[in-house]
């Protein structure tokens, strides 16, 4: 027999069949005479149930499956930065260079280029013991990242060949362990890892380290730590995926995964064309370099969704091991829950909610795990922080796949439709979000910043509940009514959303912001809050106190202010001195004199 | 010779089901004779061992368990293409109806395309003027964009539609290089009347291909019908190098077609009874606008759906904007007040306008301008629920400025007549005018820099 099956079963990406008996369940299987690549899920006696992850219109009734006696595998090793792949890692710029405008099934599974040569640097010699996760070449892949083969988990042994430093292939066997049994091991510049399987480490460590993103609202006020989870829900057109961007362009980790899971083709066209474009903001290279593309778009098939979310987290775990910091965008994990809603109905699962199967929180929570500040079994440091992107039914919040996710990640981005339309970007609403990380990094924060950071963070979260409530009185009587201290609170609300929070991503001069300018940004509405809130409460009347071109130039600050200037916030701090000093002054030489 | 099957097991609804064929494949096109020379045609669309589960897009009903004669394909859906589709009317399944004859063609097309690679696409930044100012000054329409109309029952979106026809001007040396591939989906007669009568009006019929599946047709063939139009688009497009517009209406219908089925195959229903796969399959359909690297030509989709209930967090339109770039969405209280075209500036969106004005494609002040205009405008939605409480005159002196605005926007800018075609400098200008009723201080979105260059000058 050899492994081989006979199609006997066909709904969409759902194919049965029999004499299967031999096939093992998650192992991977070429269906057809079109060799389409699938993955046994089930099997019962001689039957088998395959989800195909290619398109199988065209596929005929006893054409035949083939073992290949694996589980569903990535190839991990140098080509992968920089590229752009679909769900099961076969790489799409090839497919366009071999004709592919479209993308056509059948093209069986290619992945990394096995001809490119390296230029490679042996790190260890003959006679070392090396054992699993050690470093024994370094390739300099891109301008940014420099890829270090190891010994892939589950071996150990002594180097009993080596070859020169040279260029080699990912084929090329780079050297020969033998280990205490006898066996041989020949190790090549590539590994192979099971997707659904997480890569092991040595220990996980607690988080302490902030994701910098130069995003202010998320970075002082929703932070996410190194090695955390944040999920970013919202409702179409609220700016998920220019959020998830942004974060991809500028937050400070090493290497960035970015996958698009269902979305719009697009999207990730402008990623390709805007990322060589862009510069890195800590080295000035191109961030290409540091990024590596899934693409699985609305219209590929719906069963390489489900596993374009694994491929993408092992390549990251992949990078981690190397003790990188890796940030990994999942836009969406919806599409991703929805493919798994859609094959479970094929299969005749019981739904639970909303037709989603049962499963849907364990595997939700299995990816996110998947995440965490790790030493490697190198010895080395590395992290994986998640950011994925949620798009709830019809922007509500109530529905499975946000409500789950809500209960697994540490930082909750509440994307705001309200906002949106507003165009108040990003639409993150600052009273339904929230993140944990927050006493966490509270260290960090003294420790990299200012030991008072967090603390005006409060007062400033204060200012912004204190002005919802007192929104709700202004939308049915109007402002004027309210006496002048909590008008003022208004006032300086606005100023923390229009000046602060708000962020223009396609302002050249807004677009990041660095940590200190963050804070000194905070400083100066603070000390503008303080001073104007104590001339209220001295009896001086809100239109003495709202000096509009001091008000305006605050909410306008974030244009004006560039990174090599952080003297104007000194100056703007001694212009709040100034004015209301004097306003002091008038007042009180004004009350002396009527008496 | 094909084999010609002459027995069913079962026909139900729009399947039927068919014992005994030992090798169908699936997704084939099977032709289905009923009672001596009448065709129906079906497609494979689940096989379990031996018996085959085919959809019949006329639908089973006259179908008899052993009166038909059912032979297989071997092949997907396919249509005949070639330049001679310009100015022609097809049906719903590509067949032409308009007494002209056959095409002639070389070479059939798969029906469901396949996806485009990403790396292939080319990110769409040029714009097209339509002459309508709220689209191009807020919500502009780029080239190879998908923007939908969202709208409701007894809406103008038909007359929207007839004007961006008329009006869209891509650039003067590609005009004559274009061509419209309308798709009706389920609608009334006198809705494809009014467009084919638009068509005619604005000189451009010669241009148009259009494929009808209107409201008293097989409801199933509504199904293939927005696939046919967008391989015809693919064509044209990608292989005649012209800039295709596609309108497809109503996708409402089509979204019912396909619950129809869906529910007919007593598959597990997600939201309101629609499958789990409809986002899927939209988009498949949606997914099919873009421009190719190395290629000329390009799709443009302007999909028009009514929205039931007017609810905007309904799957349909729900799914629809999760796909699309944007959305431009209509407005039943805005008719009321008489503004055609009723478009709801918040709620809209054209998601590649970002990178398809601005200094080097529209105006430098075009992207400040729009944000500032979307931001004002969402104010004076808050301070006309406070005024309606407390009255217009209870409202602070710079409150009273944002009604004002509110009120000239929809008058002078949003409020445009049918025929009535303004450029994008008009609109811009007119945007610029809008904003000046509001003191210089609420000008937060826009640069200082073009604050000082622009404002009432």
């Amino acid at each position: 027999m050899d492994g081989k099956g006979k199609v006997i079963y066909i709904n969409g990406p759902v194919v049965k069949a029999e004499h299967m008996a031999d096939f093992k369940v998650r192992e991977m299987v070429m269906v057809g005479e079109k060799k389409l690549i699938g993955e046994v899920i089930s099997l019962e006696e001689e039957i088998g149930t395959i989800q195909v992850y290619e398109d199988t219109t065209g596929l005929r009734i006893a054409e035949e499956v083939y073992s290949t006696g694996k589980p569903l595998s990535l190839r991990l090793g140098p080509g992968i930065i920089g590229n752009i792949f679909d769900g099961i890692e076969r790489p799409l710029s090839k497919i366009y260079a071999g004709g592919g405008q479209f993308i056509p099934e059948g093209i069986g599974l290619i992945s990394l280029d096995e001809e490119k040569l390296w230029n490679t640097e042996i790190t260890v010699k003959k006679g070392d013991l090396l054992k699993s996760g050690d470093v024994f070449a370094h390739i300099q892949e891109t301008s940014l990242i420099i890829h270090k083969a190891m010994v892939p988990p589950g071996i150990k042994g002594k180097v009993i060949r080596i070859v020169d430093n040279g260029y080699y292939t990912i084929i090329d066997t780079i050297l020969i362990l033998l280990d205490e049994e006898g066996n041989n091991y020949e190790l090549k510049l590539a590994q192979e890892w099971p997707v659904r399987q997480p890569r092991p480490v040595w220990q996980r460590m607690p988080l302490e380290k902030l994701l910098i993103t130069g995003q202010r609202v998320i970075d002082t006020f929703f932070p996410l730590a190194k090695g955390g989870t944040a999920a970013i829900p919202g409702g179409f057109g609220t700016g998920k995926t220019i959020t998830q961007h942004q974060l991809a362009k500028w937050s400070d980790a090493d290497l960035i995964v970015y996958i698009g899971c269902g979305e719009r083709g697009n999207e990730m066209t402008e990623v390709l064309e805007d990322f060589p474009k862009l510069k890195d903001h800590n080295t000035g290279n191109p961030l290409l370099d540091r990024t590596v593309l899934i693409a699985n778009t609305s219209n590929m098939p719906v069963a390489a969704r489900e596993a374009s979310i694994y491929t993408g987290i092992t390549i990251a775990e992949y990078f981690r091991d190397m003790g990188y910091n890796v940030a990994l965008m999942a836009d969406s994990t919806s599409r991703w829950a929805e493919a798994l809603r859609e094959i479970s109905g094929r299969l005749e699962e019981m739904p639970a909610e909303e037709g989603y199967p049962a499963y849907l929180a364990s595997r939700l929570a299995a990816f996110y795990e998947r995440a965490g500040y790790c030493k490697n079994l190198n010895g080395t440091e590395g992290s994986i922080s998640i950011i994925g992107a949620v798009s709830p039914a019809g922007g509500d919040f109530s529905e499975p796949v946000t409500k789950y996710t809500k209960r697994i990640v540490g930082t909750f981005l509440a994307l705001d439709r309200e906002l949106a339309h507003a165009r108040h970007f990003p639409s993150i609403n600052w009273l339904l979000s929230y993140s944990n990380y927050i006493p966490i990094l509270s260290d960090w924060f003294s420790d990299k910043v200012a030991s008072d950071l967090m603390e005006i963070r409060s007062k400033m979260m204060g200012i912004l509940q204190e002005e919802n409530k007192l929104m709700d009185i202004v939308k049915l009587v109007g402002e004027d009514v309210l006496p002048d201290d909590q008008r003022i609170i208004l006032e300086i609300a606005k100023i923390i959303k229009v000046g602060y929070l708000q962020q223009n991503a396609f302002h050249p001069q807004d677009l990041y912001t660095i940590l200190p300018n963050q804070y000194s940004m905070l400083k100066v509405i603070d000390k503008l809050y303080d001073r104007a809130y104590a001339c209220i409460k001295e009896g001086i009347p809100l239109s003495q106190v709202k000096e509009e071109k001091l008000f305006s130039d605050i909410s306008l600050m974030k244009y004006q202010i560039s990174e090599e200037k952080p003297e104007l916030f000194q100056k703007l701090i001694e212009r709040i001195n100034g004015y209301y000093d004097s306003l002091e002054n008038r007042y009180k030489e004004g009350s002396t004199d009527e008496d | 010779m094909k084999i010609k099957y002459l027995k069913l097991d079962k026909a139900e609804g729009p399947l039927i089901i068919m014992d005994e064929v030992p090798d169908a494949i699936y997704g084939e096109i099977v032709d289905i004779e009923v009672s001596g020379n009448k065709h129906r045609t079906g497609q494979v669309i689940q096989i379990d061992k031996n018996k085959v589960i085919i959809q019949v897009f006329q639908g089973s009903s006259g179908i008899s368990l052993d009166g038909v004669a059912v032979s297989f394909s071997g092949k997907p859906m396919q249509i005949s293409l070639s330049h001679e589709i310009l100015g022609r009317v097809f049906n719903g399944m590509g067949k032409p109806i308009d007494g002209a004859g056959e095409i002639y063609a070389h070479q059939d097309y798969n029906i469901n395309g396949r996806p485009m690679n990403p790396v292939a696409r080319l990110y769409p930044r040029n714009y097209i003027q339509t002459g309508i100012s709220t689209i191009d000054g807020l919500l502009t329409l780029i080239r190879g964009q998908k923007l939908p109309i969202f709208s409701g029952d007894g809406l103008p979106h038909n007359q929207l539609a007839a004007q961006i026809v008329r009006q869209a001007r891509i650039s003067e040396e590609e005009a004559g290089n274009f061509a419209i591939v309308f798709a009706a989906l389920g609608i009334k007669h006198d809705e494809a009347d009014f467009f084919a009568k638009a068509f005619e009006e604005a000189g451009v019929m010669d241009w148009v291909t259009m494929f009808l599946n209107l409201a008293d047709d097989p409801v199933m063939e509504r199904i293939i019908t927005p696939r046919c139009a967008l391989t015809a688009a693919e064509y044209l497009a990608f292989e005649c190098g012209r800039e295709v517009l596609v309108i497809m209406t109503d996708m409402t219908s089509y979204c019912e077609a396909l619950r129809e089925i869906s529910s007919a195959r007593e598959e597990v229903p997600s939201r309101k009874g629609y499958p789990g796969y409809l986002y899927s399959d939209l988009a498949s359909l949606y997914e099919r606008a873009g421009m190719l690297k190395n290629t000329k030509g390009s799709i443009t989709q302007i999909a028009i759906l009514t929205m039931p209930n007017d609810d905007i967090t309904h799957p349909i339109p729900d799914l629809t904007g999760y796909i699309t770039e944007g959305q431009i969405v209509l407005d039943r209280s805005l008719y009321q007040l008489g503004i055609y075209p009723p478009i709801n500036i918040l709620p809209s969106l054209s998601r590649l306008m970002k990178d398809g004005i601005g200094k080097e494609f529209t105006r430098e002040d075009h992207p400040d301008l729009a944000n500032q205009v979307f931001s004002s405008y969402s104010k004076v939605q808050e301070i006309r629920a406070l005024a309606q409480i407390i009255g217009e005159d209870e409202l602070s002196e710079i409150d009273r400025k944002y009604m004002e605005f509110g009120r000239q926007l929809e008058e002078k800018f949003a409020k445009q007549d049918f025929e009535e075609y303004r450029n994008l400098n008009q609109t811009l200008d007119t945007m610029w005018k809008l904003i000046e009723i509001l003191p210089e201080e609420e000008l937060t979105r826009i640069d200082p820099v073009l604050v000082k260059k622009h404002l009432r000058k």
